[in-house]
């Protein structure tokens, strides 16, 4: 039975003395002599990290009681590649880079973090149209963010359809984003100082387009999962992170504000042009995997209608501010956040006079919805464990840094 | 024809049918899926890709049949014949048509649902016998699930046995022929008795099909793969096709049971013998129709979670089963005869 044991490595788990499942404990017998002798013993599971809904590279050890979750423990740092550390060898106008690579689907926004981090080191003052531009840009990504999260949201629940249907959606958000900044993901569009380059010529048109389209497929997108029994049953009352628990986790985003706290950067610390925009912020009641759920879907409608407000009236005026070619912001510290896709990513920037930063702290939201896992999963079904992962949306290039 | 022959030949032709059956139903469930969900599908192998599944067939059969180290070899070997075999075997009594079937059984009904019935013990025994976590728990659903969903599905076919007045699946289909006041088909389906009875089985027929509202035991998203996980090769194919072959044969009872089998409304029975391909096209077409019914539910709905689907079958689907028998047997044997004769089923 020795080899029973290759796919569990005895870490975490194990080494807190609970019993390998290959070795009987003392006192059970392996060979019962009636039902009454039957010894029954938990599984304990690898999940991940090439498991298909750990959305990414993350892995758990869950143990098992028949289907029940008795115990779960998150393994980290399968995509770790040291954003942090890379970035003291980074200039300033290139740390947008490292962003793009830490939340890989919503890279407009850290970049935009690292963005302001920097502004406010230098006291630079962006143009208007820049900041709108970085608003709209922002929007459009979080849509893309959001759907990429529905899709797998359905995956997970083992709806294959609601999945292409976002990427449909999803295809011509990034067309939109490609067109803007040069490229699908890994934007690099959001600079110190404005944007690397002004928006191109009828984008508003294909803007429009697109909104006007989305905001019927929004109302599909929830009509076909919310709007199904068993989507409903699967999600009502699973993961339910009150707000005590979602302020002890230091959650933040649509997982905090599901559990029903108004928290949200774009209203509490408007930067950029949010304090000129009129949006609303969904909030949930009981903070289950259905309440995440609402707000997610209701922040898309929010974000598209903030862009409409951006294409409606988006100032004239230059796309950056000046800025040297070598930016060399003086020697301090700052910290600067906005409301990503997950909720705040913030940057934590200590300079010393040269030209790149002297240590950079990369603040992301997912870790600690990740942590809230571990305490929300004993009790429910494997099945729930899947939903509340894809529920609390994590991603694990900004996890794992 | 020597009585020895005629069994080969038979047998011959059901193991044609369910491969080439296997291989154009995977391509069928490939392009409608596909459009469900705005894609193409395969396009590239053929035009449309329609030489795909060959080309997968002979991906299969070309691969390295791998045993997992800490597999039970034996049973690990076992278990895809096991899952096989009974889906071949629930062929024998389909009636295609009046006379294209392989046997003519007095309890065909039973007799095929008996046959499927082993289908889980050997989708138990895979998950069980490749040494993987996930396979066994795959395999522990699919055992659970059985017992859920073979009792509602059996009952839910007696209230068209009682109705029938016979088991054999031939026999069911005759008792449907003509018309009701020559313009409605004497299906059973028309009858509105039989409508919450249909229900019932459409559902339980979905779980027994291993299909995406009740895909537990493979899951992909919760289990990986579930019971399949660590088949390769041609045993992965063999549980496949047996899965296919298991939503046809589910399609065609369906078909057999509450939409007059190969029967056509309105025609007069001599053109069955004037054309004999007649009623197994019709036969096949309605089985389709059945499938794509399946898939359609397939590429659109979630799946359940494990205890919903046994609350399902326990709480839900086994009560108003027995109640359909009863009321069944109370208008058909009580109410309608007041009648006398005047209204028959």
């Amino acid at each position: 039975m020795s080899d029973a044991r290759d796919d569990i490595v005895t870490v975490g788990l194990l080494a807190e003395g609970m019993h390998d499942p290959g070795v009987p404990p003392a006192g059970i017998r392996r060979a019962p002599t009636g039902v009454d002798d039957l010894a029954t013993e938990h599984l304990i599971v690898n999940m991940g990290p090439q498991h298909p809904s750990t959305h990414g590279v993350l892995r758990m050890l869950v143990e098992l009681d028949g289907e029940e979750v008795k115990n779960a423990e998150v393994t980290l740092g399968y995509l770790h590649r040291g954003i942090e550390k890379l970035a003291e060898h980074r200039r300033f106008d290139a740390l947008g880079t490292l962003m793009d690579r830490g939340d890989y689907v919503s890279g407009i926004m850290g970049e935009t973090a690292v963005a302001l981090a920097v502004e406010q080191l230098m006291e630079i003052e962006v143009p208007r149209r820049a900041r709108w531009i970085r608003v709209m840009m922002a929007e459009l990504n979080r849509i893309a963010t959001h759907l990429l999260w529905y899709g797998t949201m359905g995956l997970d629940t083992g709806a294959m359809g609601p999945f292409l249907y976002a990427m449909r959606d999803r295809e011509s958000l990034l067309d939109i984003l490609e067109a803007v900044s040069g490229a699908r993901m890994m934007f690099n569009y959001v600079r110190p100082g404005g944007v690397v380059a002004d928006l191109p010529v009828s984008i508003e048109a294909k803007i429009r387009e697109f909104c006007d389209a989305f905001d019927t497929y929004v109302d599909e997108h929830d009509a076909i999962l919310a709007g199904n029994e068993i989507f409903q049953a699967r999600l009502d009352g699973i993961g339910v992170i009150d707000a005590e628990m979602a302020l002890a986790f230091g959650l933040t985003g649509p997982n905090l504000r599901a559990s029903g706290v108004d928290f949200d950067l774009r209203k509490r610390r408007p930067y950029d042009a949010y304090d000129e925009m009129i949006f609303d912020v969904p909030l949930g009641v009981t903070g289950d995997a259905m309440d995440r759920f609402s707000v997610r879907m209701e922040e898309m409608r929010q974000s598209s209608r903030i862009i409409r407000q951006c294409i409606e009236g988006m100032p004239e005026g230059g796309y950056t501010a000046k800025v040297p070619k070598v930016l060399k912001p003086p020697a301090g510290e700052v910290y600067a956040s906005v409301e990503s896709a997950r909720g705040e990513v913030g940057i934590h920037l200590v300079t010393d006079g040269g030209t790149s930063p002297y240590r950079m702290h990369y603040h992301g939201p997912s870790l600690y919805a990740l942590q809230a896992l571990e305490d929300l999963m004993p009790g429910y079904l494997l099945a729930d464990g899947c939903i509340m992962i894809g529920s609390a949306d994590i991603m694990l290039g900004e996890v794992d840094r | 024809m020597s009585p020895t022959l005629a069994v080969v030949v038979k047998l011959v032709s059901i193991i044609a049918l369910m491969l080439t059956n296997g291989v154009f139903m995977i391509y069928l469930l490939r392009k409608v899926l596909g459009h469900l969900h705005i894609r193409l599908g395969p396009m590239h192998v053929g035009p449309h890709g329609i030489l795909q599944t060959m080309n997968d067939v002979i991906k299969l059969l070309t691969k390295e049949d791998l045993t997992p180290r800490l597999a039970d070899k034996a049973l690990f070997f076992l278990a895809p014949m096991i899952v096989f075999v009974p889906s071949f075997m629930a062929y024998l009594a389909l009636p295609f048509s009046d006379t294209l079937k392989a046997t003519s059984l007095e309890t065909g009904l039973l007799f095929t649902f008996a046959v499927l019935s082993v289908v889980p013990i050997g989708i138990l025994l895979a998950g069980w016998s490749s040494g993987n976590k996930w396979g066994l728990l795959g395999g522990m659903r699919s055992a659970a699930m059985q017992i859920a969903y073979e009792v509602p599905l059996l009952l839910s076919a007696l209230p068209v046995v009682m109705l029938a007045g016979t088991t054999d699946l031939g026999g069911i289909v005759d008792a449907q022929a003509g018309t009701w006041l020559s313009v409605i088909p004497r299906w059973f389906i028309t009858n509105p008795l039989i409508w919450p009875t249909f229900l019932i089985f459409v559902i339980a027929s979905l779980i027994e099909v291993n299909q995406t509202p009740f895909d537990m035991s493979e899951a992909e998203s919760e289990l990986v793969a579930g019971f399949g996980a660590d088949y390769s090769a041609m045993k992965f194919g063999l549980i496949y096709l047996s899965e296919f072959s298991n939503t046809f044969v589910m399609s065609a009872l369906g078909v057999t049971l509450f939409f007059g089998g190969w029967l056509v409304p309105w025609i007069p029975m001599s053109w069955y013998e004037a054309v004999p391909v007649l009623a197994p096209t019709v036969f096949m077409l309605k089985t389709y129709l059945g499938i794509v019914l399946m898939w359609w539910i397939r590429g659109t709905y979630p799946r359940v979670r494990i205890d919903q689907l046994m609350d399902l079958g326990w709480k839900r689907l086994i009560p108003a089963a027995l109640v359909m028998i009863v009321l069944t047997g109370v208008v058909d044997k009580l109410i309608v005869p007041l009648f006398n004769g005047a209204v028959s089923w």
